[in-house]
C-alpha cells in the first residue's frame, strides 16, 4: 500500500488525478478501521492532513463553509448558534477521541447511510463543494447520495468543504443506538425549520440504502403549517399534525433487517424521532423568536 | 550486623506492620494501566521475532478436502506453514476435560474461526498475506445449532466416536454432558401448591470482552525446549496440553506469565499458546502472536447460550412448594468447560431458597456454533436469570411483595442445597435484600435542569437525544443469587506458595512466589498484605508467576484468593513457625516467653500476642534465608450422582442482591439504568477498596447481559454476525449507573481468614435485577436477555 502526502489542495488534485483509485484519509476514523478489519486493501491512501485549508471554517453572512476535516469537536464548541442541527449531530459521533479527528468530509466520502452527519445535512440543506484537475463543482446534497456507500463523485474528485446555509430557525436531530454513548445508529432523524422560507426540511438515517429526506412529510406539515397559520400565530401543534408527520416519515424509510434492529424498529422509531423533534423545534420556534436552540443541553 | 553485638533486651518497641489484611493498600499495576504504561502480552517484542497467524475457517462445518500451502511457503518473508500433516505427535488434540478439540483442523471444522493452518512470517502483515493464499476446498455440511436440530433423527453427529467419560450417560451424542438432581418428590409436592408458576426463558451468547485481546511470545530454547510469555488464566494447565502436543515433556516448556488485559474465564481454554511454540520450535525463532478484535471473537470461548424451563409451585401464604426444571446450554463445536457449567447449573438451579422437592436436568449441547465454556458465574448466571424472573411472577400472583416473598423463603445457614449438601456458613439472603431495600432511592427524572431544558445525558438514549422527558417510566426491581466458589464435583483444587523470608539491608523481607496469574482481580495485591500480616515484614517482593513453582489453580470461580491466598498464609505460616524455632534456638533463654507465649511477628520482630518484644527478626535470620514452597486445599468436594445429583459438591457459596432502579423510554424501548445497588456478603474484606471494585464490575458485566452484550450467530450457518466493538456492544460510562455497595462480612469458619470469594455473585444478580426493573416499568414479561428494543417496543 503506497502512502501519498501531498503538501498542498493542488498537489493532492494531481496525485487523485493520477491515481484514482486512491482512498483519501484525513482523521482515519473510517478508512483506519476498514483497513484493519480487512474490509478493504486500496493501493494507495491519499494523506489529506497536511492541506491546513481543510481544518477551517469561515461564517459568512448567510453560510458556513465548513472545511471537509474540521473535526466534529470542533463543530459542536463552535458552530452551535450557526449549524445546531449538525452540532447536535456531531455530538453522537463515536467517542472524543474520534470526534477530536473524525470530519463532516469523510461521512460523505464514506457515504454510509449510518453516517451521523448526514440527516442534519439534509435537513440543513447544503452543497458539497468537490474538485479535480478538471475544475470545482458544487453537489446539491439532495443529489449527493446514490447508493448504498455511492455518492455523486468522480472518482478524480475531492472533498473540499461543505456550504451550508446559517440556521434561520431550530433543528433537531435524534439518534437511536442500542447504547447510550458510542454507538453506530440504528436509525436516526434530523429536522430544520426554515422560517424565511416557510418551509421544512428532515433527513432520515440508517432507515433506507441511503440518507433520505421525507418529503411526503415535510410538504405535508409545510402544507398544514402555511394553511393553519402557524408560522404567524405560534400557536401549538394539534397532536393529530404531529402524528401525522411523523407517520409519513415513517413511510419514508426503505429500512433492512440486521444486527443493529430490526426494520419494523427503525420505521416505528423513526416515526417516534420525527414527533418528538418537530416538537421540540416547533417550541423553540414559539418560545423563543425564531430560536435556534432545541429544547436539549448537552455538555 | 548489629545481631552480633545486640542482646534482645536492648530492642526498639515494635511497630504495627501496615498494609496488611484488611486494608485498602493500592495495587502496583493501577497506576501504570491507567497511565498507559503497562506492559502486556500484545507490547512483548524479542530481536529477530517472527510472527504468526492462523488461518481460520469461513465456514461452521465442513469436510476440507483439500488445503493448499504452495503458495504461501512461496511468499517473500515466510518462514513456515503449519497444517494438521505438520503436528510433531500423535497428540493433536487438547481440551480442558475432554481433549476433543484439534491443535489444528483434522479433515473437518466444527464451528465458524476453527483455526486451520498457522504461517510465520517476519512480518504481520506478510504473513496475513500469505495465509489469504491458502486454499481450503471445504465441502459444506449441515449445522447443527440448537437442541431440536441436535437431536433430530439422523442428526450430523458434531463428535463422531466419542471416548469420553459422558459418553456413557448422555442421551445422545450430541450431549455433552446431563445432570439431572431429583429430591423429594415434586410431583407430589405441586399437589400442595395454590398457585403454580411457569416460563420459558432465554438467556443470548455474552462474549468475555477482555480488553487486552489473546497474545504471546514463544522462544525457542538452546535446549530443544521452549520459554513461552503469555497472557492465561492458568499457567499449569495451559502447560499440561501444550506438551504432549510439542512432544516435549513439561520441565522443557517454561512458562511466564505475561501481562494480563482481562480474563473473566476466556483464558482458561487454550488459544495461541501451541500455535506459537509450534512456529516457534519449527523455525527455531522467538514467535509473536496477537490477535485483533475480530479474531479475538473467535479466539476464545463464551458463555454458554441457555434456554431454561422452570415451574415453581407455592401456598397462598408465600412457602415455595416445589420446583421443577430444565436448563439446556449450547456448548457449542467442544466441550471446554461445558461439564462443569451443567454441574453449576444444575446444583444452583433453584437459587437461595428453600425448595424441598425438586426435579432438576441440565445438559449441555455439542452443536455447530462457537463453543462456549468459562464465564464470570459459570452456569449459575443463566440459572439466576430464569429464578429470579419466576419468584417476580410468584410473587405478583400471590400479591406479595417480591422483597418479602424472597424473604419467606429465602435459604438460611443449614439449609439443604437440592444435591443434599448442606449450606455450613452463613447464608444471609435475608438480611443482603433488606440491606439493598433499606438504600435510599435515587431521586426521580433526575436529568431535570433548573430551566425548562433536559440533561440527556442522564435519560435513555444519552447523547443521542432521542427524549426530553417524553414517554420515560421508572421501574424498579430486586435480584438474589447463589454463587459456588472454587472448583467442585472432587476436583483436586489446590494450590501451592513459596515464600522465602531473609535479611536484606538489615530488614527482613519477604518473596511470594505462586504461579496464579493475575488477570486485573489484584491478587499480587492481597499476596503481599498477608505477606505482611502473617511475617511481620514491610517489604515484599511477588515473583513473577511462572512454572517454575507449583500449580496455583485457575484464577476462576472466585477461588484465588480464598485458595493461593490460603497457600500464601499456609506457607507463611510455616515459615514463621521456622523463624520461631531458630528464635527460641537462639534466645530462648533470654526470657521465659519465648517458650510459654502464642508468638507473632509484627513489624519486623518477633512479639508475644500481648506485645512484648522478644527480638528483632532480622537477629534471628542473620544471613540465612528460609525459603519454602508449599501446597495447600481446601475441604475436599464429591462428584454429583449422575442419575440423582446427590453429594457433596460445593466448597464454599457467596451471595449478592442487586436493586436495579431503570428508566425506560417505552415508546422508542431504550434503557437508562439509573442505579444498581449491590450488598454483598465477603466474608472477610482483604482489601475493602479491591472487594468494592469487584462488585462494581461484576454489577456492569450484568448490566452488559441485560440490556446490550450478545454474540449473534446466524441460525442458518452457524457464522457468527457482530464479531467486532462496533456491533457487540458493551457499557461505557454513560450506560453505566452508580452502584451503592454495602459489604456484608460474615465469616465463614472454613475458610483463610473467614473469607469468600466475590468475584462472580454481583454478576449473577444484576441482570435479572434490571430485567425485573425494566418488567416493573413495562408491564412486559420479557423472557429473554439481552432486552432490546424490539422486545419493549413490539416492533
Amino acid at each position: 500500500m503506497d502512502f501519498l502526502r501531498p503538501a498542498s489542495w493542488e498537489e493532492a488534485l494531481a496525485a487523485k488525478a493520477e491515481h484514482p483509485t486512491a482512498v483519501p484519509i484525513a482523521g482515519g476514523t473510517d478508512v483506519m478501521v476498514e483497513i484493519n478489519f480487512d474490509h478493504r486493501r486500496p493501493e494507495y491512501l491519499l494523506d489529506l492532513n497536511r492541506i491546513g485549508d481543510l481544518d477551517e471554517w469561515e461564517v459568512g453572512e448567510r453560510t458556513v463553509r465548513l472545511g471537509a476535516s474540521v473535526p466534529y469537536t470542533q463543530i459542536m464548541e463552535n458552530l452551535r448558534a450557526e449549524l445546531p442541527g449538525l452540532a447536535l449531530a456531531s455530538h453522537t459521533v463515536a467517542s472524543p477521541q474520534i470526534r477530536n479527528r473524525g470530519g463532516v468530509g469523510g461521512n460523505l466520502g464514506t457515504a454510509s447511510p449510518a453516517g451521523d452527519a448526514h440527516p442534519a445535512l439534509l435537513a440543513a440543506g447544503c452543497e458539497v463543494e468537490v474538485e479535480s484537475l478538471r475544475g470545482r463543482r458544487m453537489i446539491p446534497i439532495d443529489d449527493f447520495y446514490t447508493g448504498v456507500k455511492r455518492n455523486a463523485m468522480e472518482p478524480d474528485e475531492l472533498i473540499r468543504a461543505v456550504h451550508l446555509p446559517k440556521a434561520d430557525g431550530p433543528q433537531q436531530f435524534s439518534k437511536v443506538g442500542t447504547r447510550n454513548a458510542m454507538v453506530i445508529a440504528v436509525c436516526a432523524f434530523g429536522i430544520a425549520l426554515h422560517p424565511g422560507t416557510r418551509t421544512v426540511r428532515t433527513g432520515i438515517g440508517s432507515a433506507a440504502p441511503t440518507p433520505v429526506r421525507a418529503r411526503a412529510a415535510e410538504e405535508f406539515l409545510a402544507a398544514a403549517l402555511e394553511e393553519g397559520g402557524f408560522w404567524e400565530s405560534g400557536q401549538a401543534l394539534p397532536p393529530s399534525l404531529a402524528q401525522q408527520f411523523a407517520q409519513l416519515a415513517a413511510g419514508a424509510c426503505n429500512p433492512i433487517d440486521d444486527v443493529r434492529g430490526s426494520a419494523a424498529y427503525r420505521r416505528h422509531a423513526v416515526g417516534i424521532m420525527a414527533r418528538r423533534t418537530l416538537g421540540w423545534t416547533w417550541e423553540s420556534y414559539r418560545g423563543g423568536a425564531h430560536g435556534t436552540k432545541g429544547g436539549a443541553q448537552c455538555a | 550486623m548489629a545481631g552480633v553485638t545486640r542482646t534482645p533486651t536492648h530492642l526498639t518497641q515494635g511497630g504495627k506492620t501496615r498494609a496488611g489484611i484488611g486494608e485498602s493498600t493500592l495495587r502496583p499495576d493501577g497506576t501504570l494501566k491507567v497511565t498507559g504504561e503497562f506492559a502486556y502480552s500484545s507490547d512483548m517484542w524479542h530481536e529477530d521475532m517472527l510472527w504468526g497467524h492462523t488461518l481460520r475457517s469461513t465456514v461452521a462445518h465442513a469436510e476440507i478436502r483439500s488445503i493448499d500451502t504452495g503458495e504461501a511457503l512461496a511468499t517473500p518473508g515466510v518462514y513456515a506453514v503449519l497444517t494438521y500433516d505438520d503436528l510433531p505427535t500423535d497428540v493433536k488434540n487438547y481440551g480442558l476435560e475432554i481433549q476433543d478439540t484439534p491443535v489444528l483442523a483434522h479433515g473437518k471444522v466444527r464451528h465458524h474461526g476453527e483455526p486451520v493452518a498457522l504461517v510465520a512470517a517476519d512480518h504481520p502483515e506478510t504473513a496475513r498475506r500469505a495465509a489469504a493464499k491458502i486454499k481450503i476446498d471445504y465441502r459444506e455440511l449441515p449445522v447443527v445449532t440448537d437442541e431440536a436440530s441436535a437431536t433430530a433423527e439422523g442428526a450430523p453427529l458434531v463428535h463422531e466416536n466419542r471416548t469420553d467419560h459422558h459418553i456413557g450417560h448422555v442421551p445422545h451424542p450430541n450431549i455433552v454432558h446431563r445432570q439431572p438432581i431429583i429430591r423429594g418428590d415434586a410431583d407430589e409436592a405441586a399437589k400442595r401448591a395454590d398457585v403454580i408458576v411457569s416460563g420459558e426463558y432465554v438467556f443470548g451468547m455474552q462474549d468475555q470482552a477482555f480488553l487486552g485481546p489473546e497474545s504471546g511470545l514463544a522462544v525457542p530454547g538452546e535446549d530443544g525446549g521452549v520459554d513461552l510469555y503469555v497472557a492465561t488464566q492458568w499457567l499449569h494447565s495451559d502447560l499440561r496440553q501444550i506438551a504432549p502436543v510439542l512432544g516435549l515433556p513439561e520441565e522443557k516448556v517454561r512458562m511466564t506469565l505475561s501481562g494480563v488485559g482481562g480474563a473473566f474465564g476466556g483464558r482458561e481454554d487454550l488459544s495461541m499458546q501451541i500455535h506459537a511454540c509450534l512456529l516457534a520450535l519449527r523455525t527455531g525463532k522467538p514467535v509473536k502472536i496477537v490477535y485483533n478484535r475480530f479474531e479475538s471473537f473467535f479466539g476464545h470461548v463464551h458463555r454458554h447460550p441457555a434456554r431454561l424451563w422452570y415451574e415453581h409451585g407455592a401456598t397462598k401464604d408465600g412457602k415455595l412448594t416445589h420446583m421443577k426444571c430444565r436448563i439446556v446450554l449450547d456448548g457449542g463445536a467442544y466441550a471446554s468447560a461445558s461439564p462443569a457449567v451443567v454441574g453449576n447449573a444444575s446444583s444452583l438451579s433453584v437459587g437461595p431458597y428453600v425448595v424441598e422437592d425438586v426435579d432438576i436436568e441440565a445438559l449441555a449441547l455439542y452443536s455447530n456454533n462457537p463453543p462456549c465454556g468459562a464465564m464470570r458465574g459459570f452456569g449459575a448466571v443463566q440459572a439466576c436469570f430464569a429464578y429470579e424472573a419466576q419468584m417476580d411472577k410468584l410473587a405478583a400472583k400471590l400479591g406479595l411483595d417480591p422483597v418479602a416473598f424472597r424473604q419467606l423463603n429465602a435459604m438460611e445457614q443449614g439449609t439443604l442445597l437440592p444435591t443434599g449438601q448442606p449450606v455450613d456458613s452463613p447464608a444471609p439472603v435475608a438480611e443482603l435484600l433488606r440491606r439493598v431495600k433499606a438504600m435510599p432511592l435515587p431521586p426521580e427524572q433526575q436529568w431535570r435542569t433548573a430551566g425548562a431544558g433536559a440533561d440527556v445525558r442522564a435519560l435513555p438514549g444519552g447523547l443521542s437525544n432521542t427524549t426530553h422527558g417524553e414517554g420515560v417510566v421508572r421501574g424498579i426491581g430486586y435480584a438474589v443469587g447463589i454463587k459456588n466458589v472454587g472448583f467442585s464435583e472432587g476436583f483436586d483444587d489446590y494450590s501451592t506458595a513459596r515464600v522465602r523470608m531473609e535479611v536484606i539491608g538489615g530488614e527482613p523481607v519477604a518473596t511470594v512466589h505462586t504461579a496464579m496469574a493475575e488477570v486485573g482481580q489484584g491478587g499480587i495485591t492481597v499476596h503481599a498484605q498477608i505477606a505482611r500480616t502473617e511475617l511481620g515484614v514491610q517489604q515484599v517482593t511477588i515473583h513473577p508467576a511462572d512454572t517454575q513453582v507449583g500449580s496455583a489453580g485457575s484464577t476462576s470461580a472466585s477461588r484465588q484468593t480464598y485458595v493461593t491466598g490460603g497457600a500464601v498464609k499456609h506457607s507463611c505460616e510455616a515459615v514463621r513457625e521456622k523463624v520461631l524455632q531458630k528464635g527460641r534456638a537462639k534466645f530462648g533463654t533470654y526470657h521465659p516467653a519465648w517458650a510459654t507465649a502464642e508468638l507473632l511477628l509484627e513489624g519486623g520482630k518477633v512479639t508475644t500476642d500481648g506485645g512484648e518484644v522478644l527480638a528483632d527478626i532480622a537477629d534471628v535470620l542473620e544471613d540465612e534465608a528460609i525459603d519454602l514452597e508449599l501446597e495447600w486445599r481446601h475441604r475436599p468436594t464429591e462428584a454429583f450422582d449422575l442419575r440423582t445429583g446427590q453429594g457433596n459438591g460445593h466448597v464454599q457459596y457467596s451471595f449478592a442482591a442487586h436493586r436495579a432502579v431503570v428508566e425506560v423510554d417505552t415508546e422508542l424501548g431504550l434503557v437508562k439504568v439509573i442505579e444498581l445497588a449491590c450488598a454483598q456478603d465477603v466474608g472477610k474484606a482483604l482489601n475493602p477498596l479491591s472487594v468494592v471494585g469487584q462488585i462494581q464490575g461484576g454489577t456492569t458485566q450484568g448490566l452488559g447481559v441485560a440490556v446490550m452484550e450478545e454474540i449473534i450467530v446466524d441460525p442458518k450457518t452457524a457464522k457468527v454476525r457482530n464479531p467486532s466493538f462496533t456491533d457487540y456492544l458493551i457499557p461505557t460510562i454513560l450506560d453505566t449507573p452508580t452502584i451503592p455497595v454495602d459489604v456484608l462480612e460474615l465469616a465463614d469458619e472454613h475458610a483463610p481468614y473467614g473469607l469468600r470469594g466475590i468475584g462472580e455473585a454481583p454478576t449473577l444478580s444484576s441482570t435479572p435485577a434490571v430485567l425485573a426493573a425494566i418488567r416493573n416499568a413495562t408491564g412486559l414479561e420479557l423472557n429473554k436477555t439481552p432486552v432490546r428494543p424490539e422486545h419493549l417496543t413490539g416492533t
